[in-house]
């Protein structure tokens, strides 16, 4: 292996990616769109849920009710509807995915047995929104009903006094919030990464057969462990501008806490951007036409990132066969070790097995590619 | 081990196929240093792949190719080393610069740092891009191209060059400077092995290989293929409908062979001072009232078409 070599690839490789400033443009502008996107459109919080209300009787405790839900921050309330066929439609149309209808009867059931139903409608077309809503609603209920009773009490004289046996407190770590935001984003700078990432490489041999060059270029005494190191130096710094994009704005614009250290960060995401790099540049030498390279490393790196990284569902909850398969996911480990020094700050010595996994990937990713290049056109 | 050999290339029962495709069948030959080698032959006859084994981008199904004393199956990458290649295809980047194309291809080449700007300035010259250094590839137009093609692949002042088909699509005098350059090359003790479907260029070269459908039809220097290929004198025919007499002349004593050439027609016989009048009075004879003929040297054509000929259909002889 001769330095002087892949000195003059990188050179090369480098010169041809200054020269096109609107694929590197592209390559710096996407990262950016994607995490807007999905920073903003995969949120899991429920909240402003629509809400329609058929009010049948208008009298003051169910107007109480409705301030209720009115002033929670989970429901939006929409105009009061007149009728059950109004109710219909709006669940219908998506103006609204729940309704609450309060019967006639409403404030004499209170005002006699302290015993009053309401009625919700909810629109389950999406399962999780619609379960959400219901636990939301049930718990305003609840909290009026317990207004409601204390005020019966007093009312016959009695003293307000509520005893519960056994009290949970639940104190939440990490994410103390619970902004599914929190650890949603550092999941899509994983993601974006291993698009982008394979995307940058998936070109690089792929042109130069559809552009005629590689002919020559193997015909020198180039070798092919040359080649593949100063092919990926070059998208090795434009991947790691790119990470840095993306993390900056995990933390300064979507305000993630950041509890780890820079170095360990870097550190792994430079392990993992070799890791998608090399996919790319395996896949494109492979396919030897830029489109199909493309479209390829697209889906490699995608889906499994999507689906089996724990990205978007828990590891934990897949079957066991799913999740063996996730071991065989780069992102993996990746999406583990960002996640923890996030929300986490956790130390080095916490994240060895992943590190060391991802470390490992690395390491193979890299000898694969490297001799996946033959200089040959048989 | 490359010296103790006189022959620069020595390529012995080469063989190469491509699933049932026979590319090459059989070929044998030498190339000398500082031999302008020319392989001639119609499309699809096997010059580029014969090329590419040669340069061990292709392995070879049967038979040994020794590059520089090398085996080229053996040990390509000790081949590389030693040689310079132009691809058919123009095959420098045309978003790099002139410059920057010839450093890439002396650093890839292990040009040395020392040695590099004397190497730079030498291929800029010769491709007679001076003042041009910065220009993207890409603007350049086809004969500076070729120039600058041939000055990478001889960065490294390699000891054999291949160049295939190096100047299709470039304009006759571009063409000639590009020969120029081969023999002062060649001057220089280079081995030039270079194919083409130009029969002028062909003439340039010291000796010729004619290729057809993989084999090796002749071998030879332009002068012995023009006069020994054919295996007798030639005639040229001109006359109003001359094409009409190409039957009646096939079945005339002393004839051997006849092919149309532009409005003439060449006719193969044994003796050409014996044969003519006889052919004068056989086409008068046809209808053909202006008919005059010549004796003619033979061009490397007339070679080219009568062995080609040989081996098949009239129809299929390509241009």
């Amino acid at each position: 292996m001769k330095w002087r070599r892949i000195k003059a690839i990188v050179v090369k490789e480098s010169l041809q990616i200054v020269r096109d400033p609107r694929s590197l443009m592209i390559v710096l502008l996407i990262p950016l769109l994607q995490m807007f996107m999905l920073g903003y459109g995969v949120n899991l919080d429920v909240q402003h849920i629509p809400l329609c209300v058929h009010d049948r009787e208008g009298s003051q405790a169910s107007q109480g009710l409705l301030h209720q839900f009115a002033a929670s921050p989970y429901f939006s309330l929409q105009a009061p509807m007149g009728s059950d066929a109004e109710i219909r439609k709006s669940l219908d149309s998506g103006r609204c995915n729940l309704a609450i209808v309060i019967p006639a009867g409403f404030s004499k059931g209170l005002a006699d047995n302290g015993g009053g139903s309401v009625q919700a409608l909810l629109d389950a077309t999406d399962s999780n929104t619609a379960n959400i809503a219901a636990n939301y609603a049930r718990s305003v209920v609840a909290a009026y009903s317990a207004g409601v009773q204390m005020e019966f009490i007093r009312n016959r004289g009695g003293t307000v006094q509520t005893l519960t046996p056994v009290d949970m407190q639940a104190r939440v770590w990490f994410n103390e919030d619970l902004v599914s935001r929190n650890f949603i984003v550092p999941g899509i700078v994983a993601l974006v990464m291993a698009i982008v990432g394979a995307q940058l490489t998936s070109l690089t041999i792929a042109r130069e057969w559809e552009r005629g060059t590689m002919e020559l270029l193997i015909s020198t005494p180039v070798q092919p462990m040359e080649l593949m190191i100063g092919k990926l130096l070059p998208y090795f710094l434009v991947g790691m501008v790119d990470a840095s994009i993306c993390l900056a704005l995990a933390v300064f614009w979507f305000e993630v806490p950041f509890r780890g250290t820079l170095t360990a960060l870097f550190l792994t995401t430079g392990l993992f951007l070799t890791v998608v790099l090399c996919i790319g540049y395996y896949v494109s030498v492979a396919i030897r036409s830029q489109v199909g390279a493309s479209q390829v490393a697209l889906l490699l790196t995608m889906l499994p990132t999507t689906l089996l990284s724990g990205f978007t569902f828990p590891i934990d909850q897949m079957p066991p066969a799913v999740q063996a398969v996730t071991y065989i996911v780069s992102a993996r480990y990746y999406v583990t070790i960002i996640k923890a020094l996030f929300l986490k700050g956790s130390a080095w010595t916490a994240l060895l097995a992943p590190i060391l996994c991802l470390a490992l990937y690395a390491l193979v990713m890299v000898f694969f590619a490297s001799r996946a290049f033959r200089k040959t056109l048989d | 081990m490359a010296d103790s050999s006189p022959m620069q290339i020595v390529v012995d029962g080469l063989v190469k196929r491509f699933g049932a495709f026979t590319a090459l069948d059989g070929i044998s030959f030498g190339v000398a240093h500082g031999e302008i080698m020319g392989f001639l032959g119609p499309n699809g006859a096997g010059k580029s792949t014969l090329i590419r084994i040669l340069c061990g981008l292709l392995r070879p199904s049967a038979g040994r190719a020794l590059v520089a004393g090398i085996d080229v199956a053996g040990d390509p990458e000790a081949v590389r080393r030693r040689i310079g290649y132009m691809s058919q295809k123009f095959s420098l980047y045309g978003d790099l610069s002139v410059v920057e194309n010839l450093r890439f291809f002396g650093g890839i080449y292990g040009v040395s740092e020392a040695e590099m700007p004397e190497r730079l300035r030498f291929a800029v010259d010769m491709a007679g891009l001076t003042g041009r250094e910065d220009a993207l590839v890409a603007t350049l137009a086809g004969g500076w191209k070729q120039r600058l093609a041939l000055g990478a692949a001889i960065l490294h002042r390699p000891a054999i060059l291949f160049l295939d088909e190096p100047t299709s699509g470039v304009d006759p005098g571009s063409r000639r400077r590009f020969w120029n350059l081969i023999h002062a090359l060649s001057e220089e003790g280079v081995s030039i092995l270079v194919s083409t479907h130009y029969m002028d260029e062909a003439e340039y070269c010291h000796r010729i290989a004619l290729i057809n459908r993989g084999r090796l039809v002749a071998l030879g220097t332009p002068l012995e293929l023009k006069q020994h290929s054919l295996g007798g004198e030639l005639l040229a025919l001109e006359g109003e409908r001359i094409g009409e007499a190409i039957a009646p002349l096939a079945r005339a004593p002393g004839v051997r062979d006849v092919a149309m050439f532009g409005n003439a027609l060449h006719v193969l016989v044994d003796q050409a001072a014996l044969r003519l009048p006889a052919l004068l009075a056989l086409l008068a004879g046809s209808g053909i009232a202006d008919g005059r003929g010549r004796r003619i040297d033979p061009s490397l054509e007339d070679s080219f078409v009568h062995l080609v000929a040989a081996k098949l259909p009239p129809t299929e002889v390509a241009s």
